[in-house]
């Protein structure tokens, strides 16, 4: 049995040594030019209007028909800097005037759909309906742009952003891969209109939609990117059963699955296909973590969370975990790698993220025992009812927390009911959480651990006035040096010293594909480079 | 029987709008909201305000009597809606499905009876020996396999198969479509589906067809006709059969009218865009709008089923008028 075990392990490295190796050339190779892609999504669009929703269910289906004003390099797309210019013109632009004002210089060749030019009051019209969006319309991520004092178009080619503070976060967040360019004249007429219709300037044009079943799309023979896409055209497939994913890969039904499969399904392909499945991974940037009520006794007593954090051993949970789960990294509330991010050096200072697992329980011991919390009581551990990564990290987490002593109960709810009671009820003592981001921008991702009154995403109902006077800080300032300073400040508050809500391990982003397919290399979001105009197929 | 068939009619109304009370009542307890659904369920960032439009939108910050009545006068008129999740009117999104779903409630129908029937007659007249263990084991096995489970080994066991023989994995297509416009690739993906559940419709058929065929042929009249000296293919196929047939038939449309809807996890498993996953969807996303018409859609097929089935026994057995 062992052996039949090693032999497994053996085939799946070497098919992933493999399908590194074949990524790393695929750039050595001349991409050909024709094909459909065939790939599944795991859920459907819920409407085409990128600006009000946040699934990556829109993005990999509906984003290759529309362009961006910038975007992540899409030949570079694991660094977490390089973004470039998609209707702009040459490389994006610096700031002016005390780096508050950018002044974007668009295309001229760049056609909708339809036909029309694209200009800069489209430019104008998009980014005003997403930033300050009228009654009635929703814009998810509008908050995002709260540095921006103004956005005009002083000539047809020319887009000039004005900021009331210079902020390094502004370019990630304009970079957002659902912030598609609309066409001013149809957003003149009616604001809706794009939830129900699509007419982008991306590389492929909108064929046909089944509800429920697939999308399609066709090469624009007229992309701006000159000699792109290289696709004749692409086929989403809905399909929301894993199991079924992963054997349309095996049986060639689709050729990738952009979101990402846990390693089991990722051993499967390889161990029935080997050299005809490449294999991508990264760090995801998902983060899970676990956030107590701090309403609720006795998790309003610092020292009782501090117990919770410290009996997790994460190193050891890295190792075993990302064996069986979409997770893997150690790292704090912030992207691990990135320049603001501590090293795993500072985070090793960090309560809970000492390597001494022995040392760290003791002191949660002690901690309990000091605060008096009542240890015969089982609390309740609000679980999302969701296998990956949640039930698994959840089962783990249980079993960490009663080797010093405090027992939980889980309660798994699907979705719906987990979100009610977490964002309504608040009828829980801890709960699993997550903060899946798009473009790595920490400074706008750490604002889920700002006071319950400043962020809507933050369910321990803690008010933490040191944490948002440190980010109020740290958003204003352009030094990387200081930025970095004061958000390892955020991280040790909200981790250690006011033990407010704690990250447990970073999600493992693993896309098994089909060999065949080229020029695609993996993010660390699931949201970002999926326009597939560099994607071609070596059939 | 005019009177009979009124009175029946007049019966539906106030069954439609209990069903409909109790829909309206019961997915509003199921704790959740679609709009934070929407905008918390990929743990990423969101405006708040972004949520009250989205109420506002659906229209879950309506009063509830509100909800309750504009819900009631649009299936008076037959309007069911637009979907909460899609946007799409609910008709739209049901008609698109209906086509897949009636095809596959026809074919497994269509195997369900064709292995059942025979299944039935032969363990009834063959009651008690090894035939009749067979066939038993045969059926029990049907019933007690989930469909959704053998739905999983076929796929499996066809890319196994298929890889080890001939090289290359296949399975069934994942998209549907129509018989009219490529029969072929339409039957090689509906046929493993239709297998894998009616293989439970026939397991159910074939124990029904075999206790109702029992009872018949422990009639007088089938003991006066052995006793007149009829063949007893005779007795069976003419005599017994035919008065057996009538639970068999009762339980053939009811499967039939469940496989419109029922098939959740089954059409999950082979990726088939029907009712069944329509439904499943809707109500994991709390999409009120399309639930409530789907169930209100079930409701009514099976009420005129059931009306149907009412005025046939009333003509069948006109006992049941007069009662």
């Amino acid at each position: 049995m062992k052996s039949i075990r090693r032999k497994a392990v053996c085939t799946a490295l070497a098919a992933i040594a493999f399908g590194i190796s074949a990524a790393g050339s695929a750039g050595a190779q001349t991409p050909k030019r024709g094909g459909i892609l065939e790939f599944v999504v795991p859920d459907e669009p819920p409407s085409y209007d990128g600006h009000r929703e946040g699934t990556f269910a829109l993005i990999h289906p509906v984003g290759p028909f529309y362009s961006l004003l910038i975007r992540i390099n899409p030949d570079n797309p694991s660094s977490l800097t390089d973004i470039v210019c998609d209707v702009c013109v040459g490389k994006v632009p610096a700031p002016t005037d005390d780096n508050t004002t950018y002044t974007f210089k668009i295309r001229g060749d760049v056609k909708f759909h339809t036909g029309e030019k694209l200009t800069a009051q489209d430019v104008v019209a998009t980014y005003k309906k997403i930033i300050w969006p009228p009654e009635g319309v929703r814009s998810q991520r509008r908050q995002m742009y709260s540095m921006v004092e103004s956005v005009n178009a002083p000539d047809d080619s020319t887009v000039v952003f004005k900021l009331k503070f210079a902020s390094n976060a502004f370019i990630p967040a304009l970079a957002s891969p659902f912030n598609w360019i609309y066409q001013k004249s149809v957003l003149d007429k009616d604001m809706h209109w794009y939830e129900k219709n699509i007419n982008g300037s991306g590389p492929f044009i909108f064929k046909e939609r089944e509800a429920g079943a697939f999308m399609r799309g066709e090469r624009n023979p007229d992309y701006h990117h000159k000699g792109l896409p290289y696709l004749d055209g692409f086929k989403a497939i809905f399909a929301k059963k894993e199991s079924l994913r992963v054997q349309a890969i095996r049986g060639d039904r689709a050729a990738i699955e952009f979101r990402g499969f846990p390693p089991a399904a990722r051993d499967d392909l390889v161990k029935a296909l080997g050299k005809e499945i490449t294999v991508q991974e990264s760090v995801w940037n998902c983060g899970i973590s676990f956030v107590p009520n701090h309403k609720r006794k006795p998790f309003d007593d610092v020292r009782v969370r501090r117990a919770l954090t410290l009996a997790v051993d994460r190193w050891g949970g890295s190792k075993y975990l990302s064996k069986i789960a979409l997770v893997k990294t150690v790292g704090g509330i912030t992207y691990p790698g990135h320049a603001l991010s501590p090293t795993n050096e500072e985070m090793q200072q960090i309560a809970g993220w000492w390597p001494d697992i022995k040392k760290s329980r003791a002191e949660a011991r002690r901690l309990l025992k000091e605060s008096g919390a009542d240890l015969s009581k089982e609390y309740k551990f609000l679980v999302r009812g969701v296998d990956q990564p949640y039930k698994i990290v959840a089962t783990w987490l249980v079993d960490q927390w009663k080797q010093v002593g405090i027992n939980f109960k889980q309660e798994t709810h699907p979705t719906g009911p987990y979100l009610n009671i977490l964002r309504q009820t608040k009828e829980f003592d801890v709960s699993t959480d997550a903060s899946c981001n798009y473009v790595v921008n920490p400074l706008v991702d750490v604002t889920k651990y700002l006071s319950a009154d400043r962020s809507s995403i933050q369910y321990g109902q803690f008010i933490d006035r040191d944490v948002d006077a440190a980010y109020d800080k740290m958003i204003r300032l352009t030094d990387v040096k200081e930025q970095r300073k004061l958000m390892l400040d955020i991280t040790k508050l909200t981790l250690d010293t006011h033990a407010n809500q704690f990250s447990i391990l970073w999600w493992h982003r693993i896309v098994p594909h089909r060999s065949y397919v080229k020029g695609w290399k993996i993010s660390p979001s699931h949201h970002m480079n999926q326009h597939l105009d560099n994607v071609w197929l070596d059939k | 029987m005019r009177k009979y068939i009124f009175k029946r009619l007049l019966l539906v109304i106030p069954t439609l709008f209990g069903a409909a009370a109790l829909v309206f009542i019961m997915l509003r307890l199921i704790p959740g909201d679609i709009c934070e659904i929407r905008m918390a369920g990929d743990g990423g960032y969101f405006d708040k305000a972004a949520v009250d439009t989205c109420r506002g939108e659906m229209g879950t910050n309506k009063p509830m009597l509100t909800q309750f009545v504009s819900f009631v006068w649009g299936l008076m008129r037959f309007d069911f809606g637009t979907s909460m999740w899609t946007g799409q009117p609910v008709l739209t999104e049901v008609a698109l499905r209906f086509e897949l779903s009636l095809q596959v409630a026809i074919m497994s129908t269509i195997i369900g009876v064709i292995i059942a029937i025979p299944l039935g007659i032969i363990s009834a007249v063959r009651q008690n020996t090894w035939l009749d263990y067979m066939v038993r084991g045969f059926s029990i096995a049907g019933i007690a396999t989930p469909a959704f489970w053998l739905g999983l080994m076929i796929i499996i066991g066809l890319l196994v198969s298929t890889q080890h023989f001939l090289g290359t994995p296949w399975m069934p297509p994942i998209t549907y479509i129509p018989i009219w416009e490529d029969p072929v690739y339409n039957l090689s993906m509906l046929i493993w589906p239709t297998v894998a559940t009616g293989y439970r419709y026939s397991a159910v058929v074939t124990r029904m067809t075999r206790s109702a065929l029992l009872e018949v042929l422990r009639e007088d009249y089938v003991r006066t006709a052995r006793a007149k000296g009829l063949w007893e293919k005779v007795i069976i196929r003419k005599h017994a059969l035919k008065n057996a047939m009538l639970p068999v038939v009762t339980i053939i449309g009811l499967e039939f009218a469940f496989l419109m809807g029922g098939l959740v996890v089954t059409e999950q498993v082979f990726n088939l865009n029907g009712i069944g996953k329509l439904f499943i969807e809707s109500v994991l996303n709390n999409d009120y709008t399309m639930t409530q018409s789907l169930v209100m859609l079930v409701v009514m097929i099976f009420v005129m089923v059931n009306f149907a089935v009412d005025i046939g026994y009333a003509w069948l057995d006109p006992r049941i008028r007069y009662n």
